[in-house]
């Protein structure tokens, strides 16, 4: 299959998630710079949104990315069923665009947060969770000041009915509470999908934990899941 | 011709950055402030010809699509 990798002036988790793809993954992939629009990205099998901060995270993060020529494509690309994932800053730029409901904003605490955290995966049904099972926890890091999940009551009842919610941050032994949320986002919530479930994002970093010379693989399930939708 | 926007968190919203600041009024010694909320200025000076009634609705439209998210802010508009 081919991925696809966004690249918007400010982003610099690009090159970790072309790594992974093409030489850990083995899988077709290629750099898309935000102006290349005259191709299209139907020769693409998913789309990756990577994190960094698109425009200095100027107005807010994924604000000004959400204009980008190459988002018009993205967002034709994913109403006619085409996969995109975005990560960090790519789950901003996609909730900025409209791709998926609510906001992220600033941290709980103010900070800069940069460590590994544990997930508890809440449904494995979709294509980006496939090869992890519900309830499993997971080891992922983060590194964000904007990664509190914020939607209103309505759209998070959805969220929660409908499935979308991906992720949610957990202690080790998967207890969902507030003690082991490390930005204030509601519910917990680390990572999403759109209803139709070909939309997802989240604020951790697979892409970093997905190599054993790196010491933990427990990301490289969200890439195992895509690939296998695509054998 | 210049249109004020401001753009604040919708109520009810967590705002720590408010809070870091209302923090800091009580410790230099201004005890009479029950709570700070932050939000945005923008300043958008309109090109000459432009009326005060289309300056508005385009400044509004302006908010609406980028300045703030909807999601989360409000916006506020102020023709000079």
């Amino acid at each position: 299959m081919r991925f696809g990798v966004i690249v918007f002036p400010g982003s610099n988790c690009d090159h970790d998630c072309y790594h992974v793809a093409k030489h850990v993954m083995g899988q077709d992939t290629e750099y898309i710079w935000h102006k290349e629009t005259e191709a299209g990205l139907s020769r693409y099998d998913c789309i990756i949104v990577p994190g960094g901060f698109s425009y200095g995270d100027y107005l807010r993060p994924g604000a000004i990315a959400r204009f980008s020529p190459v988002m018009r494509s993205i967002i034709e690309y994913a109403n006619s069923g085409g996969y995109v994932i975005g990560i960090c800053n790519g789950f901003q730029t996609l909730t900025e665009a409209g791709l998926l409901p609510g906001a992220l904003m600033r941290n709980r605490d103010l900070m800069f947060i940069c460590k590994d955290v544990y997930l508890k995966v809440e449904n494995s049904f979709t294509p980006f969770t496939s090869e992890y099972t519900v309830g499993e926890v997971i080891r992922i890091p983060i590194a964000h000041h904007d990664g509190n999940y914020f939607a209103d009551d309505e759209t998070l009842k959805n969220l929660e009915e409908n499935k979308q919610i991906l992720f949610r941050y957990a202690s080790h032994t998967g207890d969902v509470s507030d003690e082991f949320n490390p930005n204030g986002s509601a519910m917990n919530i680390a990572g999403i999908c759109n209803e139709a479930g070909n939309v997802a994002g989240m604020m951790p970093h697979p892409e970093r934990c997905s190599e054993k010379a790196l010491g933990n693989i427990d990301g490289k399930s969200v890439f195992n899941s895509i690939i296998k939708k695509f054998k | 011709m210049k249109v004020k926007v401001y753009v604040t968190l919708k109520n009810g919203i967590l705002d720590p950055q408010g809070k870091a600041v209302h923090h800091s009024l009580e410790s230099i010694g201004f005890a009479d402030v029950k709570e700070v909320r932050q939000g945005k200025l923008f300043e958008l000076t309109f090109k000459d010809g432009i009326s005060k009634k289309i300056a508005g609705q385009k400044a509004a439209k302006i908010a609406e699509t980028i300045l703030a998210n909807t999601v989360m802010e409000n916006f506020k508009v102020v023709v000079e």
